[in-house]
Formats: C-alpha cells, sequence, structure tokens
C-alpha cells in the first residue's frame, strides 16, 4: 500500500525570527469561503457608513481681505501658492500650508477683475475696473516668514475700459483680457497686440485652451460664448444660449470640450467644434454659477454658485458628487481645483479663502502601501454593490443648508410642472405640429459662424 | 485497486481516445501537442472552479457603454481565476493525502496500526487514543482551524487541548452533566450545554456568562459568520443568540418535540434539525416556520451532516437507512443500509460514519456522490462511539466515545493549504486579535442566511402577471353575473316595489357587475380596432379626397 497523509512541520510554517515577517499562504478554493457574497455586501455597506463618518472636507479659511473675494488665480509653478484679488483692490499671494499672506500686491483702485500667471510661473497679471492691466513679480522664495512682502509692479500698463477678465496664454509670453471687446498683449509692449470684437457685449470670462495655446474661449453679457482663434483676424464661433454665461473652462485632458458656468443654474458641456448641442447637462446648484475649474486629471470639475455652496460634479455626470458648504460661507465668486487635483480653494463674498478636500472622506498624508491596498478594496466593494437600497441611500446622502434644500425643492417642482404642461400640451395638439427638444438643446437659442 | 483505475479511467475517456489516435499518426511530433492539450483541458475544469458560475450573456445587451463594462468585467473574472488556477498548480505548499492498496488489499481491511507503521513520525503522533473511563461518554468539537480541541464529558468534565503542541490548556469539571460542547469564534471561548443552562467559559475555564434564556440546551451550534449562538432545548425550542450584543436575535418553537440532533449547513449557515418523527426542518433566524420540512427517514432521524460545498446532505434514521441528499433538489441520491448515531463530513468530502463500536470512511469513488466504502474502524473493548469529527486541515479523524477520546488517520479526509486569512492553524496570539477584529467588522446581519447565499447583490426577476384568456374572463363574467341576479332586493314602500321597478333595478345590478369586465375586453381589442378603422376609413374615401384623411404622427 501507498499512503500519504498531510504532515506539517511547524518549521516551514512560522517564521524564524522575531524580526521576520510572518508567513502568509493562499488557498483561493471557494469552498474555504462560504457565504463572500454576503461578506462582501457587508464591507459595502461598512465602507460606505465610514466614508460618511470621515467625510470631513474643509480643511480651514484663509482670512486676510477686507473685501469679497472676486478672482483667484494659481500659481503652476508652486503647489502650495494660490494668488486671490478682491473687490477693494487688494491681491495676496497665499502659501496654503500654512494659510497665511505671503507676499501682497497694492496698486489697484478699483476691483480687481481678473488675475492670471504666466506658465513659467513669474509673473503675475491683474487686471480690473480701474483700467489697467498691472504685471507683477511673484517672489521666488516660499520661505515662511511673520512679515508680509509688498510688491511693486513690474509694468502698469492703462487703456480704454475697465477690464472684466484675463488668462495668460500657455508658455508664451502673451496674455489676452477681457472686457469690452477681447485684446492680445504682449508682456513687454504697452499697447494691446491685437483686438477682437463681435458685437457691443461686454466679455465677462475669458479662458485659454492650455492644449490649443491659441484657441481661447469667452463669454459675454450679451448670453453668448464665443470661440477665438489668435492665429485669424476674426472671431470663429460663437453660440448665443437663453441666459449669460459666467464663467468657462477648459477640460484639461480633452482640449475640445469645455464646460460653461451658467446663469441659469446649470453647467453645460460643450464640444467646441459643435456648438449646437450641448454634450452634457450638469444641474444640482440652485442659483447662478459663478466660476467653475477643472481638476488637473480632466475627470471632474469644481463649480461655485450663488447659492453659497462649492459642488464637484464628473466630467459625464448630470448631478453633483459632491456639496460642500458652510454657515458662514457667503456668495462664491471664485473656485480653484489644486493642482495635484486632491484640494479645492473657493472664495466667497465673506472676503475668506476656504480650503476643501477633493474627496471629502480621503485621509491626508503618506498612506502606506497596504493603507493603499485597503482603500482601494474598499472603494471596489462600494461599487459593486452601489446599486442595493441600502447602500446607495448611505452613499447618495448629503446635509443641505435648509435654504438650499427647500430652493431645491422647488425647482423639481417648477420642473417637473413645466415637463407635464409640455407633455399635456403635445397629447392634445395634433400629431406632428409639436417638436420637443432635448434639454441640450433647449436653452441654445442659435450657433453662428 | 480495480475500482480506484477504474475510476481514474472513467474521469477523463477523452484523453485516451486522444493518445490512442495521436500513437497512431506519430508519436514523437504529436507529444507535446498532446501534453498542452491535456494541461489545457484540465486548466478549463480548473478555472470553472474559480470562476463561481457562468458569466452573463452580454449579447443581449444593447447599452454598449453598459456592455463594455460588462465584457472588462468579465474579462478580469476570467484573468482572476486562470491566476487562481496557476497559483494552486505551482504555489501550493502542501499536497493531498493518498492511500492507495496493492495487489490484492482493500483500503478498508487497511488498519490504523499498519497506516502508523507506513506514515512518518510526525503523522503518528497524530493517531492516539485518551483512555478518560470515568466521566465519559465524551463529545468534542475542533475549532475551525484545527488546532485546538474541547472534550466534554457527560459527567461534568471539560478539557480545552493544544493539538499542535499536545497541550492540555486548561481541563475542569463542572459536576453536573454537559451535553454539548462548541466553540465560539475563536478558542478564547466555547459553550456548554450543561445540565440546566447554556453556559460560557473562557480558555482559563472561567465561566463568563450563564445564559438562562435558552431553557436547558441540548444541543449548540455557533454560525462564526454571523456570531449566532443557536441552542436546540429540551422542549424543543430554537434559540439564537448575538454573542456579540448579548441579544437574543430568535426564538422559534420546533413543534415536533424533544430532538438532539441538529447541524449547521456551512454553506448557508441554515440550521438542519432532524426530529423524532422522521421529518428534518431547515432553519433561519428570521422566519418563524422552518424553510424546509423534509420527510427523510421513516422514524426518528439519529444524525445529519452538511456537505461543505452546500449540495450535499446525509442523515440517518433508526429505519437503518443513512440517506444522501442533494439538498438543491431536495431528492435522495443514495440510500445506503446501516446504523450511525453521529455523521460528519470532511472537508475534502468523505463522509464518517458512526455507530456503536465502529467507525466506517465513506469515499466519493466516481465524483456522483455515489459514496462507497473508503475505511473502517473498530473501537476496542467495545467504546461505544459518541462522536466523530473531522480535524480541519489535517487527515484525521476524531472519536469521542464513552471511555474518552481517540484520534485515527484517514488519509485524503483534509484540505492541505490552509489560507492564512481564513483560517491558520499555527496563528499566533497577535493574528488571532486582528482576525477577531476584521471578524467583527464583517459580522453578517441575521438576514444574511438564506437557503441560495449567491442571491445577495443580484436582481430579482419582476413576476410576470398571468393574463386571462377570453373564455376565462366571460366565465368569471358570468359568475359575477349570476351573483348580481342573486342579490335579494328589499322591500320598499308602495310605489317604489312594482314589479317593473324591481326589473329595472335588477337589470342595473346586473350591468354593474359586468362593466368592469366589458371594459377590460374593450381595452384589449382597442389598438388593433383603432389602427383598422385609420385604415379602413382612408380606403372608404375617393381617390380624390384621400390625400385629406388624417396622417399619423410623422
Amino acid at each position: 500500500m501507498k499512503v500519504k497523509v498531510i504532515s506539517r512541520s511547524t518549521e516551514d510554517f512560522t517564521r524564524e525570527r522575531s524580526q521576520d515577517l510572518h508567513k502568509v499562504f493562499r488557498n483561493y478554493d471557494p469552498n474555504l469561503r462560504t457565504q463572500e457574497k454576503a461578506i462582501e455586501y457587508t464591507r459595502a455597506l461598512n465602507a460606505a457608513k465610514l466614508e460618511k463618518i470621515f467625510a470631513r472636507p474643509f480643511i480651514g479659511a484663509m482670512d486676510g481681505h477686507i473685501d469679497a473675494v472676486s478672482c483667484m488665480a494659481k500659481n503652476p509653478n508652486h503647489l502650495k501658492g494660490i494668488f486671490s484679488g478682491s473687490m477693494d483692490g487688494d491681491i495676496r499671494l497665499w502659501d496654503i500650508a500654512t494659510r497665511r499672506t505671503t507676499c501682497q500686491f497694492s496698486g489697484h483702485e478699483g476691483p480687481v477683475r481678473g488675475l492670471t500667471v504666466s506658465t513659467d510661473g513669474n509673473v503675475l497679471v491683474s487686471c480690473g475696473n480701474d483700467c489697467s492691466v498691472k504685471l507683477w513679480k511673484v517672489p521666488s522664495s516660499f520661505e515662511f516668514s511673520d512679515t508680509v512682502e509688498d510688491a511693486e509692479p513690474l509694468a502698469n500698463y492703462v487703456w480704454k475700459y475697465a477690464f472684466r477678465a484675463v488668462d495668460h496664454q500657455w508658455a508664451s509670453n502673451i496674455f489676452a483680457t477681457g472686457g469690452a471687446q477681447v485684446d492680445i498683449w504682449d508682456h513687454n509692449r504697452s499697447n494691446p497686440v491685437n483686438s477682437y470684437e463681435w458685437g457691443t457685449a461686454t466679455i465677462v470670462s475669458l479662458r485659454f485652451n492650455a492644449g490649443e495655446p491659441d484657441v481661447l474661449a469667452t463669454s459675454a453679457s450679451d448670453r453668448s460664448i464665443t470661440i477665438y482663434d489668435l492665429r485669424m483676424s476674426s472671431p470663429a464661433r460663437k453660440v448665443i444660449m437663453k441666459t449669460k454665461t459666467n464663467a468657462l473652462s477648459w477640460n484639461p485632458m480633452e482640449p475640445m470640450n469645455f464646460t460653461a458656468a451658467n446663469e441659469d443654474c446649470n453647467c453645460y458641456t460643450y464640444d467646441a467644434r459643435k456648438l449646437d448641442e450641448a454634450k452634457c447637462v450638469h444641474q444640482d446648484h440652485v442659483s447662478a454659477v459663478m466660476d467653475i475649474d477643472y481638476s488637473p486629471t480632466g475627470r471632474e470639475f469644481v463649480t461655485g454658485s450663488y447659492d453659497r455652496t462649492v459642488r464637484i460634479f464628473r466630467y459625464n455626470g448630470g448631478h453633483s458628487r459632491e456639496i460642500y458648504h458652510t454657515k458662514r460661507m457667503q456668495r462664491v465668486f471664485c473656485v480653484k481645483y489644486s493642482c495635484d487635483g486632491t484640494y479645492v480653494i473657493s472664495g466667497s463674498d465673506d472676503t475668506n479663502l476656504r480650503l476643501w478636500k477633493a474627496n471629502a472622506s480621503e485621509q491626508l498624508g503618506v498612506l502606506l502601501p497596504r493603507e493603499v491596498k485597503k482603500q482601494e478594496y474598499l472603494d471596489a466593494v462600494k461599487n459593486r454593490y452601489k446599486h442595493l437600497p441600502e447602500v446607495k441611500r448611505i452613499v447618495r446622502h448629503r446635509h443641505l443648508p435648509k435654504p438650499i434644500y427647500k430652493a431645491a425643492a422647488l425647482r423639481r417642482t417648477m420642473v417637473e410642472a413645466e415637463r407635464k404642461k409640455e407633455e399635456r400640451r403635445r397629447a392634445h395638439s395634433a400629431p406632428g405640429s409639436t417638436s420637443s427638444q432635448p434639454f441640450r438643446k433647449r436653452r441654445i437659442i442659435q450657433e453662428i459662424e | 485497486m480495480a475500482k480506484l483505475e477504474a475510476s481514474e479511467k472513467s474521469t477523463d475517456p477523452d484523453l485516451i481516445k486522444l493518445v490512442d489516435e495521436q500513437e497512431v499518426k506519430d508519436p514523437e511530433t504529436v507529444k507535446p501537442q498532446q501534453v498542452e492539450q491535456d494541461g489545457s483541458d484540465l486548466l478549463d475544469v480548473k478555472v470553472q472552479k474559480y470562476l463561481r458560475g457562468e458569466g452573463a450573456n452580454l449579447e443581449v445587451l444593447r447599452d454598449k457603454k453598459l456592455k463594455s463594462q460588462l465584457v472588462f468585467r468579465e474579462k478580469l473574472y476570467g484573468q482572476s481565476a486562470k491566476a487562481a488556477v496557476k497559483h494552486e498548480q505551482w504555489l501550493m505548499p502542501s499536497e493531498e493525502g493518498f492511500l492507495e492498496p496493492e495487489g490484492f488489499e482493500k483500503t478498508w481491511r487497511i488498519t490504523q496500526q499498519s497506516l502508523l507503521n507506513e506514515v512518518d513520525v510526525n503523522s503518528s503522533r497524530k493517531a492516539f487514543d485518551m483512555i478518560l473511563p470515568e466521566l465519559g461518554p465524551y463529545t468534542m468539537k475542533y475549532t475551525s482551524n484545527g488546532r485546538y480541541l474541547v472534550l466534554g464529558g457527560r459527567k461534568g468534565h471539560l478539557g480545552l487541548i493544544d493539538m499542535l503542541s499536545f497541550d492540555l490548556v486548561k481541563e475542569f469539571q463542572v459536576r453536573e452533566t454537559v451535553r454539548d460542547v462548541e466553540f465560539l469564534h475563536t478558542e478564547e471561548f466555547f459553550s456548554v450545554a450543561q445540565k440546566k443552562n447554556l453556559y460560557i467559559y473562557n480558555r482559563h475555564g472561567t465561566e463568563v456568562h450563564c445564559l438562562k434564556e435558552h431553557g436547558t440546551p441540548l444541543r449548540l451550534q455557533f454560525l462564526d459568520k454571523h456570531f449566532l449562538l443557536a441552542s436546540l432545548n429540551t422542549f424543543g425550542q430554537l434559540h439564537y443568540q448575538d454573542v456579540t450584543t448579548g441579544e437574543i436575535v430568535a426564538n422559534y418553537r420546533t413543534g415536533l418535540g424533544r430532538t438532539d440532533v441538529m447541524r449547521v449547513n456551512p454553506y448557508n449557515s441554515i440550521i438542519g434539525v432532524g426530529h423524532s418523527c422522521g421529518k428534518l426542518t431547515m432553519w433561519k433566524p428570521t422566519s418563524v416556520k422552518p424553510l424546509i420540512t423534509m420527510f427523510c427517514n421513516p422514524g426518528p432521524v439519529t444524525a445529519i451532516a452538511f456537505h461543505n460545498n452546500g449540495h450535499l446532505m446525509a442523515t440517518a434514521g433508526m429505519d437503518r437507512n443513512i440517506k444522501l441528499w442533494d439538498i438543491r433538489k431536495f431528492e435522495v441520491l443514495h440510500t445506503n443500509f446501516g446504523h450511525a448515531s453521529t455523521l460528519d463530513f470532511s472537508q475534502k468530502g468523505l463522509l464518517a460514519v458512526g455507530n456503536r463500536t465502529h467507525v466506517h470512511v465513506w469515499r466519493d469513488y466516481s465524483g456522483n456522490q455515489k459514496y462507497g466504502r473508503y475505511m473502517t474502524h473498530e473501537m476496542v473493548k467495545g467504546y461505544q462511539v459518541n462522536k466523530v469529527a473531522f480535524r480541519p486541515y489535517e487527515d484525521v479523524l476524531g472519536i469521542g466515545h464513552s471511555m474518552g477520546i481517540s484520534s485515527i488517520l484517514i488519509p485524503g479526509s483534509g484540505e492541505p493549504n490552509f489560507d492564512s486569512w481564513v483560517a491558520n492553524p499555527y496563528e499566533t496570539k497577535k493574528q488571532r486579535r486582528e482576525k477577531e477584529v476584521h471578524s467583527l467588522l464583517d459580522k453578517l446581519p441575521p438576514e444574511t442566511i438564506m437557503l441560495e447565499p449567491k442571491e445577495i447583490g443580484t436582481v430579482k426577476q419582476p413576476k410576470q402577471k398571468e393574463k386571462k384568456s377570453k373564455q376565462e374572463m366571460e366565465e368569471e363574467m358570468e359568475a359575477a353575473v349570476g351573483m348580481a341576479k342573486g342579490i335579494k332586493l328589499k322591500k320598499k314602500t308602495k310605489g317604489r316595489n312594482k314589479p317593473s321597478k324591481r326589473a329595472k333595478k335588477k337589470e342595473k345590478e346586473v350591468l354593474k357587475a359586468k362593466r368592469p369586465f366589458v371594459e377590460q375586453l374593450l381595452k384589449e381589442e382597442q389598438p388593433f380596432k383603432k389602427q383598422r378603422t385609420m385604415a379602413e376609413a382612408e380606403a372608404e374615401l375617393p381617390v380624390a379626397l384621400q390625400r385629406f384623411a388624417r396622417k399619423t404622427a410623422a
């Protein structure tokens, strides 16, 4: 007879010295793990609950301005530096890590309306209602000191109209300003090198495309969004919507797409080549959306609204994934996603800049590889069971301030009523006499080329 | 021997055929290909094990985005299954035990003594007889990792033994009847069904709890994933108690009298209780009525056991039948003749049958649940077997009997490779504590106990509403009309009680009864009717006027 029985020597299965790691043996046989689905479900549920418990997105407020924050610019070269301009003409450079002002740029005599930094991070461009464009040298050292530096402008160009927006072209000396018209400036020239005009409306926001540096998009007070190409002598194309667009932002990963923050509480993602229809409508705000900024990953963007909340949307999501609010935060005028995609900064009417985590429950600091793995596992399990009612309920729930909750409910009723009315109208009119438009087209009046 | 060979051949007839064909052609050139083919076939069979069922049919999906996502997901599942197979092939540290007879030997004639002469010293230590003549008969229980053993003598003897080092961790006497012992989630605690109450002791023998709510318990089972301690008491009541919170989760009357046959199904944590009327009931803590009541044996059920994979159950009755059931279909697969006072399935699917002084071990040779004799063991001096239990992750069968406990070697019974994260026999104190915390975090709510645990997270199919046929509808209508006609009208005052009025009223009642049916019938016919009328209207018009016919919506 031949016989073998399981025989393990303890030495083979335990560690030799106490400094060694414990030996781990795996056997993936499903029979050893019964009820694995139930266990996974429980883990998903617990992960969802833990995520809710750890969701503390607010990191801190940066206090210092004495009037509302009107605009911000992030420094492409310094992760922890952010510029903010306020309605009293004050410009500050903040150190996000210590949440203190490191430098102050004073010179504007009215509200600062636009800020931008050159790609090398050396020159700050500001513009304002006092009809001036000022160039500043950005201090290179980021050493912490108690004293606040005071900077003098490198150049001060005075022009004919009050400026509303400014943006810098990628990797060049050229920047564009918007006001009564669009002007293209060079750092070293006191007059614009080029000007564009299409209609008489005031430009309210302006953004260069980072991927295609000659392409520029503006929105104007005549409810239009216009695309310019600096290589051409005239603007390229324009779309007029039913309400004004307050700000826009290009998707850094998909250079043809941009998202417009609109006065009608929604954001609209457009393909710049096809402006007769929005690609996606992002709804959830209950008041005008004031500013928008894409995450450097291009998968998410942040919006700030007049309803005193900051929301984070997925680039293709119809509804927001996150809402941030505090009791003290007033109307939000400007928002920025940090250059590493982990923080969100908002500037509001209450003179403060606020720093938020982009993922509310994310753990800050360096994580061990096994912590990262665990988190990935929990996310995967949560994703797998996200359709189950209990998990869904916990993951979706957000606490809202009462006014916003009520306003959202009211908006829902209104939209529903409108939809019902439209439905009835269609039901009672002759077939073929009415046409219904998808929501993606409904807010667009016309596209002009 | 002959049987074994036959079974080996029967498992892969394709392979034999393949070899024959290829040898005819050209053995040398074909050889590597054959090996490869063989390998891939085996691989496919093994991958099936890890795939956990068929993938969804994605061809019917119309949503392209969802389809691509699911295709990607399925691909990942396939990859991970293949990786698991490769892991199984190359990285497993130990191999399964076996017993192969030579010549005219029969496996069931091989005695423990002859086995012990063949195996290594380390293994031969695992077979022993512990004679405890005074406080028996003994019952026993292994922890899920097979490291510790708790033994309970009927007359109050309790002991906890570390089976790796053969250390007696603790031994004490409670001086009253001990009916059953059961480990809780770790070896730190064990529960004991004593004369009046259920007690929980820790490893030092300290009484931690006395649970009076259970009545006088006869049998105990612990659901380790749910942290539920189930007990069956003298009144036939089934109690579930959550040992983390102390809450009694459920208390049900089985209603079928006193019994001490209870076993938990490891596949879905459903408890099976065998009754003296020959019935077997299956329970979960969230339903008052048993999920399943099945008539197993005429006469009392004496023992039950569940296979790990959840497909197989064995029951034994006083009618001298041991039946194997497919509990997916609730059908008898095989009936074998014999008494059994205790049954147990091993991790690899061997079935141990204990009766009086014999222990038989059966084995599924062919892979179709046809169990045949594998090994037998006779207790010396007429010791009566009380309980048999396979030791997890070892080729060992523990026997509790009237004069102590014994342990015998059963090659091929245990799973050779343990998973450190599931049950680790070499677990340190720190690891045990860590695992305790994690298992508490993953504690399942009692609602997750169900007959098919894989159904969690799946979609419940909406029930198709059965449409009544026209004939049925008409029959129903006639019945309703008959009812309406049968209504006795009240006697009214003069003038209102005229026969004509009464007739009118009756007619009205009949119409009222008819109405819903007529409406339903009309509704079903309407869409066709409308279309027809449109087409008809168009056809009726003269050619010159046809262009004024109402256009349908574009």
